[in-house]
C-alpha cells in the first residue's frame, strides 16, 4: 500500500509542479501581473505543498497506527481487565496469526473470533482512509497554493527556505546518529559499570569474560566478576599491537611522502601516488589473510631460525601487516602538507647553498612538522581502531605481554568475540563490550581531536 | 674603472619552448650598485637567477652562453653549485624567512657550510650580520623570537643579515621592496648604500626612482633582450635607445 500511495504522491507531485508553472505562465501575459519569482519557482512552490505535507501526514499515520488498531482490536479483552500487557501482547499476536489462517489454540474463541472480525475491518478501513487522508489532504494544497499565486508571492525565497531546512534535516540525521550511538553505548556501560566496578574494569590485570558463564547467574559474586573483567591485558595489546603498526609505518611513510613531494618527476608521481593510496582501499580483510597466512608463517619460520619462540599467531605479524595498511594515510597526508610548504621558503634555502637533503631536513620538515604529527596522530587511531587483521593474525588470547613475539590481542578483536553467537543481553559478559567500545570512542575522538587542532594550527600558519 | 665582477656573454634562456632571454651580454662591476629594470616579463628576473643559477631548480629551464665570475665560468662542469651560492647570496621578493627563530635563521648558513667552529663563533656571525643588516638593535633582546613574527621591513632585512651571514662577494636583489612600505624601501636602500662597500650588489626593480637613488649603472630590458646598458645618469638623462627614453618617460611599461 505504502509504494502505490507514494508513489501516487509523487505524481501529484510532478502534476502540480506543470500546473503551477503554466499558472504562473498564463498570469503573466493575461493579466501583465509582475510575478516577483521565475515561473518555475512557482511550479516549485506548489509541488512542494502537494508532496511534503501529504508525506509527513503518511509518517505520522503509519508511526501511530499499529498502536491504535491495537488498542481498537484488544478492547473487549481490556475491559475484562484481567490481563497483563505482555498477555495482551501475546494475544495480539494470536489474534494476527488466527486473521492469516494460522490456528494455535481454543480459548476464548468467541471473543478471539470478534476480534479477528473486528481486526480485518479495521485494516481495510485505515487503509482507505489512508488513501483519503493523504490524497486528499495533497490535493487541497495544490488548489490552496495555485490561487495562492499572485503578484505579492515569492516563491523563490519560499523555495530557498525549503532546501535550508532540507539541508540542515540532513545533516541533523548525522549528528543525532552519533548523539544516540553515544547514548547507547554510555547507556549499556553504565549498567555494566553498576556490576563491575569501573576501577577493577580499568586497572585489573586478567581478562577472561567466559568465566561468568560457567557460574549460575545468581552465583555471581562481585569479586569474581572483577577478576574476569580486568581490561589492562586489551589495553596493553592494543597498545603493543599499535606500537608496531607506527613503527612500519612511519618511516615509510614519511619516506614516501618526501620522496612524492621533493624528489619524485611528475611523471613518477602520476602512477606512483594512485598505486599507494589504494593500499588504504584494500578491505582489512584481506590484509587479514595476507597477515595469517603469509606474514605470520614467516615470523614464525625467522624467528624460530633464530633460535625464538614464536607462537604461530604474534603480534608482530598483525602490527606489521597493520603498519602497511596505513603507510597510505602518513604518505598522502604528509606529502600534501610538505608539498604545501611555501616555494620561496625552498628558493630561501637552496639560495643559501643548501643541498636537498639539508633543506628538506633543517627548512620543510621543521615547517610541516604539525601537519605531519597530525597524519602520525590519525594514522595511530586508524591503528587502534582495527579489528580484522588482528583477529586472523594476532589470536584472541588476553595475555599481558610486552613480548611482540607472543600472542596478544585488543579491544576490537575482543568486542567481536563477545558478540559473536547467541548473547543474553543483560550478562555482565555482553555488556563488558559496550564498555570496552565506549573506551576505545572516547580514546580515538580524544586522538582525532588532538589531530585536528594540531592540523589547524598548521594551516593558520602561512596565511 | 671599476675592476669587473660578473660577466655575461651572449646568454640565451629558454623555458621549455619558449625563449626568455635572447643574446643577453653585459658586464658588472665589483663593489657597485647594478641595477636591472623593465616591464615585467622582461626577463630581468631571469637574468639575475641565472647569476647564483637558481635557475638549475626548474627542470624545464635551459640556459645557454656563458656568465663569468672573477673569470670563472659558472655553468663549467666541475662549479658546485652550494659553493656558487655561497659566495652568490639571493634577496628575493617576498621576505622569506624560516619558521625559526631570528638567530637560528642567521644561523643557517654558517651552519650547513661549516663556517663557525665553537659557538662563539657562531654567536659573532649572527651578531655582525644582523648588525651590518641594519636590524640589530631592534632584535637584540628577542633572538630567539620567530623570525617570522618580524614586521615585513625587519623580515626583509633578516633575510638580508641571513645572505651576508655566510661572507658572500655579490648579493642578488629580487625587487627587495616591492613588498614594503615606502619608509621600510627607505630603510633598505640606505643599507644597501652602505653595503656595496663590502658587496657587490645586483638589484632587480619596478621602480625607475629607486634604480635612480641607488645604483651606478642600470640595465634596461625589454621582451628578453637587455636593450641598453649604462651609466644610471645616462640611462636616465641621455638614453641611446628610444625604447629607453619611451619607459623612463612612462610611455609604456
Amino acid at each position: 500500500m505504502g509504494f502505490i500511495l507514494i508513489s501516487l504522491i509523487i505524481l501529484i507531485g510532478i502534476a502540480s509542479y506543470f500546473l503551477g508553472n503554466l499558472r504562473a505562465k498564463n498570469l503573466r501575459t493575461s493579466n501583465q501581473k509582475n510575478l516577483k519569482s521565475l515561473s518555475h519557482y512557482y511550479g516549485y512552490y506548489v509541488a512542494l505543498w502537494a508532496v511534503v505535507p501529504a508525506l509527513l501526514i503518511l509518517l505520522m499515520i503509519t508511526s501511530f497506527k499499529s498502536f491504535f488498531i491495537e488498542q481498537y482490536v484488544l478492547s473487549d479483552f481490556i475491559a475484562l481487565g484481567s490481563y497483563t500487557e505482555t498477555e495482551l501482547s501475546l494475544l495480539f499476536t494470536q489474534i494476527e496469526n488466527t486473521a492469516l489462517g494460522i490456528k494455535l489454540f481454543d480459548e476464548n474463541t468467541i471473543l478471539i473470533n470478534g476480534a479477528v472480525n473486528k481486526l480485518n475491518y479495521i485494516n481495510k478501513t485505515s487503509e482507505n482512509l489512508t488513501y483519503v487522508t493523504v490524497l486528499g489532504l495533497s490535493g487541497l494544497l495544490v488548489l490552496y497554493s495555485l490561487f495562492n499565486i499572485n503578484n505579492k508571492l515569492n516563491s523563490r525565497k519560499i523555495v530557498e527556505k525549503f532546501l535550508l531546512v532540507l539541508y540542515f534535516t540532513c545533516s541533523l540525521v548525522a549528528i543525532m546518529t552519533t548523539v544516540g550511538i553515544i547514548f547507547s553505548l554510555l547507556y549499556e556501560t553504565l549498567r555494566f559499570f553498576s556490576q563491575v566496578p569501573i576501577t577493577d574494569f580499568l586497572f585489573g590485570l586478567n581478562w577472561s569474560p567466559q568465566r561468568v558463564f560457567v557460574r549460575e547467574a545468581g552465583d555471581l559474586d562481585t569479586r569474581d566478576l572483577a577478576n574476569a573483567f580486568g581490561a589492562v591485558p586489551l589495553f596493553a595489546g592494543t597498545f603493543l599491537i599499535a606500537l608496531i603498526a607506527m613503527c612500519v609505518s612511519v618511516p615509510v611513510g614519511l619516506l614516501t611522502a618526501i620522496y612524492m613531494s621533493e624528489y619524485a618527476s611528475p611523471k613518477v608521481r602520476d602512477w606512483a601516488k594512485p598505486i599507494i593510496e589504494i593500499l588504504a582501499g584494500i578491505p582489512t580483510v584481506v590484509y587479514g589473510f595476507f597477515a595469517a597466512l603469509t606474514v605470520a608463517p614467516l615470523v614464525r619460520d625467522i624467528g624460530q631460525g633464530a633460535g625464538l619462540t614464536v607462537s604461530s599467531e604474534s603480534a608482530l605479524a598483525a602490527g606489521f601487516v597493520m603498519g602497511i595498511m596505513i603507510i597510505p594515510f602518513i604518505s598522502s597526508l604528509s606529502d600534501d602538507v610538505i608539498k604545501s610548504v611555501p616555494q620561496s621558503l625552498r628558493e630561501g634555502s637552496y639560495a643559501m647553498g643548501a643541498t636537498k637533503r639539508e633543506t628538506i631536513v633543517k627548512v620543510l620538515l621543521p615547517a610541516a612538522l604539525p601537519g605531519i604529527v597530525g597524519s602520525f596522530l590519525l594514522a595511530v587511531s586508524r591503528a587502534i581502531g582495527e579489528t580484522m587483521i588482528v583477529v586472523m593474525a594476532a589470536g584472541l588470547n588476553a595475555k599481558l605481554t610486552a613480548n611482540p613475539l607472543d600472542a596478544a590481542t585488543t579491544i576490537t578483536t575482543q568486542i567481536v568475540v563477545i558478540l559473536i553467537g547467541d548473547q543474553e543481553f543483560d550478562s555482565p559478559k555482553t555488556q563488558s563490550a559496550f564498555a570496552l567500545g565506549l573506551t576505545l570512542f572516547v580514546v580515538t575522538l580524544a586522538l582525532n581531536f588532538i589531530a585536528l587542532q594540531v592540523v589547524k594550527k598548521y594551516t593558520e600558519r602561512y596565511d | 674603472m671599476k675592476s669587473i665582477k660578473i660577466k655575461a656573454d651572449n646568454l640565451n634562456v629558454y623555458y621549455g619552448e619558449k625563449q626568455a632571454l635572447f643574446d643577453v651580454s653585459m658586464y658588472m662591476e665589483e663593489k657597485q650598485v647594478t641595477a636591472l629594470i623593465g616591464p615585467s616579463g622582461c626577463g630581468k628576473s631571469t637574468f639575475i637567477r641565472c647569476l647564483n643559477r637558481m635557475n638549475d631548480v626548474i627542470d624545464i629551464c635551459k640556459v645557454q652562453g656563458k656568465i663569468e665570475i672573477d673569470g670563472n665560468d659558472i655553468y663549467a662542469p666541475d662549479m658546485q653549485v652550494e659553493q656558487l651560492r655561497e659566495r652568490v647570496g639571493m634577496v628575493f621578493q617576498k621576505p622569506n624567512p624560516f619558521p625559526k627563530s631570528i638567530f637560528e635563521n642567521v644561523a643557517y648558513g654558517p651552519r650547513i657550510h661549516g663556517i663557525a667552529e665553537h659557538k662563539s663563533d657562531l654567536e659573532e656571525i649572527v651578531v655582525n650580520s644582523l648588525k651590518k643588516a641594519a636590524l640589530f638593535d631592534e632584535v637584540k633582546d628577542r633572538l630567539n623570537d620567530a623570525g617570522t613574527g618580524l614586521s615585513g621591513g625587519q623580515q626583509q632585512r633578516l633575510c638580508i643579515a641571513r645572505a651576508i651571514s655566510v661572507n658572500p662577494d655579490i648579493i642578488l636583489m629580487d625587487e627587495p621592496c616591492s613588498a614594503l612600505d615606502p619608509i621600510a624601501t627607505a630603510r633598505i636602500e640606505e643599507l644597501m648604500g652602505e653595503l656595496k662597500t663590502e658587496y657587490t650588489i645586483i638589484i632587480v626593480t619596478h621602480s625607475m626612482q629607486q634604480a635612480a637613488r641607488v645604483s651606478s649603472r642600470t640595465g634596461f630590458f625589454h621582451l628578453g633582450k637587455l636593450v641598453e646598458v649604462d651609466k644610471t645618469e645616462t640611462i636616465f638623462s641621455n638614453p641611446s635607445d628610444q625604447r629607453t627614453q619611451d619607459y623612463i618617460t612612462g610611455r609604456f611599461g
